[in-house]
């Protein structure tokens, strides 16, 4: 018994070693190998398909091992620099992006396509984290007010692209840091009441018409069931018709026949819905769940700030992309571009979301070498 | 944002807070997630009948049906890129009993190759049975004859029709046309990004270079859909409901194609460009680059070999030397006269000495002219005309870089013309600032002198060229280059009666360029006249006995370096070391109709008038043909709108690009 124990004690040690935090990796792969299968029924039982994302899968998961092997309080030294060259890649983005005339190969890098709004989406709650965590809790009015600035830049810019998504994604991140930080409540309150006032010029003014569009889609799908509302309809049936056991695996009449729009990217929820019932997604929401309470249970373990602040914000970013999606796959939220984290096929944010599950695990491993 | 004065921290107290914080954020996930799950709840369990009974009468589908896609035209209604129906073989595997057996026979008859039906049964292996697949793209007319004849034999394939693109001038328009090929993941992102991507949902291919690229929203169309029932297996029963697709919009180009063929034939074996273009309208009438490649090679999907080809081909078939940089040598000197009359640095009457050589006082070096015992006594008229270097050494070095690249820039050196094709360079117009910021070394004056003969780091394009001409010969109205004349709209009427109507592009007027002295223009362009009518003038031999009053101007660039005292001799210099020849003309030159920008490289002897010169005469004599040539104005543009002015009315157009 005493060395059984031992050797549990261990393999314990081996896992930190490696800085890899089990609960987070088996939680991340389930969901991963379970992706692998939808994408297979999604996207016409094309192996091809199953093969490129096996080997995205891969990559991301080197980049996330590699992350974890930082010590996460050194990020707080790159903070500034890269945040400042994330948004001139934004700006240059927003002066030559369009403009077509040989500036765009700017941002291609030759071996890969960059693009700036990813590497923001985990610069944004690194700097806002490291900018707040110089001062004492709960943060300050005045510290908020700079942080809200810090977050709004490259939210404005990146929703200006467009990409309504990934700029939710980025202010989210950044508000979490302040919302655990402890901004105070009657602050929150004001925020909120802005915000809901703020909403009607974002309507008239900022907004394009095709993203005006699906807001009206998203209200009344039923009012242009051949045009516009046609894509939520067809999810929605995809969804209920699955009821509680599901129609099984690679049997959805609405995947299969081609009913759902980019079944395997976007809409990959409801092929899963359809094929495997409530049982199904109660499955898949307690595997979420489970991540994101390891996630805040590293957060809360942290021992810096900084740390804190971090895990938190990057725990609770990941909930957003699941809220939104299904969301918006079951018709409760507008059509916004954002994939089932983990689950979707592609996608530039799969690296991107593993980095941050990096990030996540080097917190977690490097607790004991704080510098 | 300094960082605090003192730090003492509660760690604890923090940690609580955090605690807490987290907390509630995980009391809010949990309530998100249970509004999640009880929507979901409610479509799965409560209502799952409704969705039952949805998802089993689901059998109404929306099949995107492609538009068609404008076609184009030159000047004279010629057609340019046209679409023409490709055919290829498809097979539903569903409907084939015996899939692999039936493959190989009709393989066999039509003499397919084992690639592709390896190809094919990798394909099937993926794809959903009742989807057609592609056995062969691309038949030829005998294997469709062959397979209409057997076609009851092999149920489940058939002959697919779809329209292609096709250019049949080929090479000839390639460069201004660009082509259409396959829509890629970089198109598709971007069509996503700018919501157009439903509009492509059953395209297949999208403008990727010049014309085809520019004005790709006009060309392109509107999609259509086909609302139709299917069976348990997908299959289609019938059609319910049809909305037709609106097809693109035909483009009428300023390009007259019978012009741009002699500017191919002039510029044959050599590489170099060509530009014509109506100074009154900006209109482009003839832009040839050689050489050049066919587009059609494009549109099929090019194979990497031939692609390689023509990337390692020696000539760049690829570039559009038109809107390349060349340096402008001499043919930039009416522009520096201009400047020097404008900036009262000069008078028509100054003159100065050319003993052959201009030396920097306290300086070494020694800037030599072309003709080694120099000109004698010259002024303005006469530097022109004998394409004196001298003289502008002499006259850059009183302009000054600055005075010079300030009035440069203003007739469009050293920047995008706004022509509509994407694929132009600004080429370069230097300045002090410009050397700062690009080798961070300052100005010398070397190089002032340089520039006054159109060398050293000032490089222009021949349609940079072309523009600055006819502000010259317009007194400094300003035009912007374009290929677009005409759109055409074609709606459909209820009573099945198409109507079509042509829809004339009205450019925006340009600021014009205003000098302080108007009869300046005059003094420049009658020199440049002289320099083509008079008997032992640079460019009098390219335009004797010409039908029409030319005026021009010759250049002949050096790429080599000359040393200090060496000579120059083509002979004796490698082929890409040799001088470029360079030429500039217009006619009439009372009323000019016609503006001719010509750069050829490399030649193996002579400059500019030998050269470049015939190349323009070439362009010139087909533009007038035999036409006898009055001061009247615009009678050869409403001569051809007369012919097609029919059918159609004009109206205003605002660009949209």
């Amino acid at each position: 018994m005493r060395s059984s124990g031992k050797d549990q004690q261990k393999t314990y040690n081996i896992w930190k070693k490696l800085h890899i935090d089990l609960p987070l990796l088996l939680g991340i792969l389930s969901l991963m190998v379970l992706g692998l299968f939808i994408v297979f029924s999604a996207g016409g039982q094309n192996m091809d398909i199953v093969y490129r994302q096996a080997i995205r899968l891969g990559v991301a998961i080197v980049v996330m091992l590699a992350i974890a092997q930082i010590p996460p309080l050194s990020y707080r030294k790159w903070a500034v620099p890269v945040f400042v060259i994330g948004l001139l890649m934004l700006v240059a983005v927003l002066l030559f992006g369009h403009v077509g005339k040989g500036a765009q190969r700017w941002l291609d890098l030759g071996f890969m396509k960059f693009q700036p709004s990813e590497i923001m989406k985990l610069i944004v709650p690194i700097m806002i984290a490291s900018f707040i965590s110089q001062y004492n809790l709960p943060v300050k009015i005045s510290t908020i007010m700079w942080a809200v600035i810090l977050v709004l830049i490259p939210t404005l810019l990146i929703a200006n692209q467009p990409d309504l998504g990934t700029s939710i994604l980025i202010a989210s991140s950044g508000i979490f840091v302040l919302f655990l930080a402890g901004a105070s409540w009657r602050l929150i309150g004001v925020f909120v009441g802005l915000g809901t006032a703020f909403a009607p010029l974002l309507w008239m003014f900022l907004m394009k018409d095709y993203q005006r569009q699906r807001v009206m889609t998203f209200l009344n799908p039923e009012q242009d069931p051949l045009g516009s509302g046609y894509h939520i309809i067809q999810s929605k049936i995809a969804i209920g018709s699955g009821g509680i056991d599901g129609k099984g695996w690679l049997q959805g009449t609405q995947s299969q026949l081609e009913f759902l729009p980019e079944p395997h990217t976007d809409f990959i929820f409801a092929v899963f819905s359809e094929e495997f019932g409530l049982i199904g997604v109660g499955f898949l929401l307690a595997v979420y769940l489970f991540i994101i309470m390891r996630g805040l249970w590293i957060a809360v373990n942290a021992q810096h700030a900084f740390t804190k602040l971090l895990a938190g914000s990057i725990t609770l970013t990941f909930f957003v992309y699941v809220f939104v999606n299904i969301g918006m796959v079951s018709g409760l939220l507008p059509v916004v571009g954002v994939p089932l984290p983990l689950v979707s096929y592609g996608g530039t944010s799969m690296v991107t979301l593993l980095a941050g599950f990096g990030m996540l695990m080097a917190i977690s491993t490097h607790r004991r070498f704080h510098t | 944002m300094s960082p605090p004065r003192v730090i003492i921290r509660n760690h604890s107290a923090e940690a609580n807070l955090f605690a807490r914080r987290t907390f509630i954020a995980f009391v809010g996930v949990l309530l998100l997630l249970l509004i999640l799950f009880s929507n979901l709840y409610s479509l799965q369990v409560d209502s799952f009948e409704k969705y039952q009974t949805r998802s089993n009468s689901n059998r109404i589908k929306l099949l995107p049906v492609a538009p068609n896609r404008g076609l184009i035209y030159d000047r004279n209604g010629i057609i340019l890129a046209d679409n023409k129906p490709v055919y290829s073989l498809a097979v539903i595997p569903e409907e084939v009993e015996n899939l692999e057996a039936n493959i190989k026979a009709i393989s066999k008859l039509l003499d397919i190759s084992a690639d592709r039906q390896e190809m094919f049964f990798k394909a099937a292996k993926g794809k959903r049975r009742f989807k057609q697949i592609e056995l062969q793209p691309r038949l030829s007319e005998q294997q469709v004859a062959l397979f209409s004849v057997n076609q009851q034999k092999f149920p489940g394939v058939f002959v697919d029709a779809r329209l292609k693109r096709h250019y049949p001038f080929g090479k000839l328009t390639t460069h201004n046309l660009g082509y259409v090929a396959r829509i890629n993941q970089k198109d598709a992102n971007k069509l996503k990004q700018q919501g157009k991507f439903e509009n492509y949902a059953a395209t297949h291919g999208i403008g990727k270079l010049g014309i085809e690229k520019y004005y790709e929203e006009l060309l392109h169309g509107t999609i259509g859909h086909q609302e139709v029932e299917i069976n348990n297996q997908g299959r289609i029963i019938r059609t319910l409901n049809y909305t037709s697709p609106v097809q693109g919009q035909d483009l009428t180009l300023t390009l007259d194609i019978e012009l741009q063929m002699i500017a191919k034939r002039a510029l044959s074996g050599k590489r170099g460009a060509v530009v014509a273009m109506n100074p009154r309208t900006g209109g482009i009438l003839a832009m040839y680059s050689n050489p050049s490649y066919d587009g059609n090679l494009f549109v099929h999907g090019i194979s990497s070999k031939e692609y390689k080809k023509l990337l390692s081909s020696k000539g760049l078939p690829l570039i559009n030397r038109s809107v390349q940089g060349y340096p402008p040598a001499s043919t930039v000197k009416p522009f520096l006269a201009l400047t020097g009359l404008e900036e009262q640095v000069i008078t028509a009457n100054t003159k100065i000495w050319d003993p052959g050589w201009y030396q920097l006082e306290g300086l070494p070096n020694k800037y030599r002219d072309w003709k080694k015992w120099g000109h004698g006594w010259v002024n303005l008229t006469k530097a022109i005309e004998q394409s004196c270097n001298i003289y502008f050494f002499d006259l850059a070095f009183k302009l000054g870089i600055t005075k010079i690249s300030t009035m440069m820039e203003r007739f469009g050196f050293g920047d995008y013309t706004g022509i509509d094709i994407h694929e132009e360079s600004r080429a370069i117009m230097p300045s002090v600032a410009w050397k700062r910021d690009r080798y961070n070394k300052p100005w010398y004056t070397g190089e002032t002198l340089s520039v006054g003969i159109g060398q050293s780091y000032w490089t222009v394009t021949p349609l940079q060229l072309t523009q600055a001409v006819t502000t010259l010969v317009n007194h400094g109205e300003r035009k912007v280059p374009h290929f677009l004349k005409a759109t055409k709209n074609i709606a459909i009427n209820k009573r099945d009666a198409s109507q079509s109507t042509l829809e004339e592009v009205i450019y925006e007027e340009q600021a014009p360029l205003v000098l302080k002295q108007a009869k300046h223009w005059d003094i420049v362009l009658e020199a440049m006249h002289n320099t083509v009518q008079k008997f032992g003038a640079t460019a009098y031999a390219p335009f004797k006995g010409s039908k029409y009053d030319a005026a021009g101007k010759t250049g002949s660039a050096q790429v080599a370096r000359i040393k200090q005292n060496e000579e120059y001799d083509a002979k004796s210099t490698q082929e890409n070391q040799r001088d470029n020849a360079m030429f500039i003309a217009f006619a009439p030159f009372k009323n000019p109709e016609v503006v001719v920008a010509v750069a050829i490289e490399n030649v193996a002897k002579g400059g500019g008038a030998t050269n470049a010169g015939p190349v323009a005469r070439q362009i010139m004599d087909q533009y007038f043909g035999n036409r006898v040539i009055t001061s009247s104005m615009d009678n050869s543009s409403n001569q051809l709108n007369a012919k097609t002015q029919q059918h159609m009315h004009q109206s205003h157009f605002q660009e949209s690009d």
